[in-house]
């Protein structure tokens, strides 16, 4: 199957845009809620018979999901591993779904997704399907309204697993009840850089949330990107699980500026120094690996943030951070490229992005 | 293989030793092992979960069904034990005593008090769902060539079709 990104409304990555609250230190708001279908074994457990059959089931019941009129279907169990990798890449499939953690030779049988602008459904995932949608920004309420609908519109047209006690049921019991995960993709540089960062993170968990990495659990946490989000599904109520999370998100948000005011009063001209920088380096690379760019561009996002260095819209540095990433620098050359190939394509997207985009002397 | 120690029961522990840069390799059963002082006991797997299994664990040692499977997709607890996961819907049920004291420990608490959607038609989804299920078992009976088993439940589902 060929994969065409144009298919996909906005490409599924509406998000990117840079609009919406606080959109400089929170980059998305995602939702997250885990269901199954009735009458099938969970997806680890089915037969592939069983697994065809859940996904067909979704596929001709999407068109009566007003959500997911226009959404695109994709059989993600039938992409090659570049189109796999990239939907990773995007968010729109975990690492699972797409078959990375089993040396990206297949995404397992019966996966697929359903994409519109900034909502997705994964199927077969570990549960039968995975709702998702984001939002740019810090925008909890708003994706939680949206992925309210979705979901009672997709149980209007397909039977939910469900207890009268335990309430939606999921593979995992940790998920079970709401199948809800509320989660920020958060960009905390300051307090990395004056080492608050380990106190924030330690606070987070008493407060019953969790962190991950930028891919989600088990990724590393690479250029100061966090997903902070809850960890407790059962016994409340998605809203208060959501206003829980944004509570303590505000807080989050606090100190960061704070720790970003510290920076400017007591080591200014440093950090301007070092983010001039890694503007020069980006600005300038011929060679760049995928790490380095991503602590650059935190560096560039930082910035921006601190109106250090003005004429960088987020979108352009949420576009940088998407479009840098190996397999869509493989995507748009048309073949897929070695890890030194990418270090080059990746140097040259960049230098070409903040060319075009940045406002800025040269 | 048998016990290096006792040379009578299996041995089951495999260790490799090195003193003074020569390489040996020692094998022992549990008893012989556990006298030499060695930990046999296997380790907590390194999860997220890892607390969380440990409990089932720890409670399912304590339960007489530890072998006791889902009848509809054949999970055991045993199964859950080591992978983490549930194997259907109908696994809440059939280890509901289990699963009410993990919900518990891990979210504080077994009622759902988030949505609830009723659904287009509760009898649709009632019997989409009941048939499902036995398109599933079908095709579990014809492939174990139970084919009279097979035949009834052609007949069940023809009746609700």
């Amino acid at each position: 199957m060929t994969l065409d990104l144009t298919l996909l409304p906005d490409g599924g990555l509406q998000w990117l845009i840079g609009s919406g609250e606080h959109a400089g230190i929170v980059l998305s708001s995602r939702i997250r809620l885990a269901r199954n279908l009735a009458g099938f074994a969970f997806p680890t457990r089915a037969r592939e018979g069983e697994r065809l059959r859940v996904l067909h089931q979704l596929r001709t019941a999407a068109p009566r999901v007003p959500s997911l009129k226009d959404a695109a279907f994709v059989r993600v169990d039938e992409c090659s591993a570049l189109e796999r990798q990239l939907l990773h890449e995007r968010h729109l499939v975990s690492r699972e779904l797409a078959g990375l953690d089993r040396g990206g030779q297949s995404a397992p049988t019966g996966a697929g997704v359903l994409v519109t602008g900034d909502t997705g459904v994964m199927v077969n995932e570990e549960d039968h399907l995975r709702l998702q949608v984001f939002r740019s920004g810090f925008d909890i309420p708003g994706a939680l309204r949206h992925a309210e609908r979705l979901d009672a519109e997709l149980a209007a047209v397909v039977p939910y697993a469900w207890h009268q006690e335990f309430g939606f049921l999921t593979a995992c019991p940790t998920n079970t009840g709401t199948g809800l995960r509320a989660s920020v993709l958060i960009h905390l540089p300051g307090l990395v850089l004056t080492q608050e960062i380990g106190k924030v993170l330690q606070g987070l968990q008493h407060m019953g949330l969790t962190y991950r990495g930028l891919y989600g659990e088990g990724s590393d946490v690479l250029g100061n990107l966090f997903q902070i989000s809850n960890q407790t599904t059962l016994g409340r109520s998605e809203d208060d699980l959501a206003d829980q999370l944004v509570r303590v998100v505000r807080k989050v948000i606090e100190r960061e500026e704070e720790a970003r005011n510290v920076l400017a009063r007591d080591a200014g001209y440093i950090i301007e120094d070092k983010l001039w920088r890694a503007y020069g380096t980006l600005r300038h690379a011929r060679n760049l690996p995928a790490e380095e760019a991503m602590n650059l561009l935190s560096g560039l996002r930082l910035a921006a943030g601190m109106q250090l260095i003005s004429g960088l819209s987020v979108y352009t540095l949420n576009k940088l951070l998407i479009f840098s990433q190996s397999a869509h620098l493989s995507h748009a050359a048309g073949h897929v490229l070695t890890d030194g190939e990418a270090n080059l394509a990746r140097a040259r997207y960049v230098r070409q992005i903040l060319a075009n985009e940045a406002r800025l002397p040269g | 293989m048998v016990c290096d120690t006792c040379r009578e029961r299996d041995a089951v522990v495999h260790l490799t030793q090195i003193v003074e840069s020569v390489v040996s390799q020692v094998h022992l059963c549990e008893q012989c092992a556990a006298a030499r002082g060695i930990e046999t006991t296997v380790a907590v797997p390194k999860h997220p979960l890892g607390d969380f299994l440990q409990a089932v664990q720890q409670q399912a040692t304590q339960l007489p069904g530890d072998a006791a499977r889902c009848a509809y997709c054949g999970t055991s607890l045993r199964d859950f034990r080591a992978s983490g996961r549930l194997g259907c819907a109908q696994c809440y049920g059939a280890f509901e005593q289990s699963l009410r004291e993990l919900l518990r420990r891990v979210h504080g608490s077994t009622r759902h008090a988030g949505w609830h959607h009723e659904g287009a038609d509760p009898d649709v989804m009632e019997r989409e769902a009941t048939l499902e299920q036995l398109r599933t078992k079908l095709a579990r009976a014809v492939e174990g060539e139970a084919f009279e088993d097979a035949a009834t439940l052609r007949d069940q589902i023809r009746g609700l079709e």
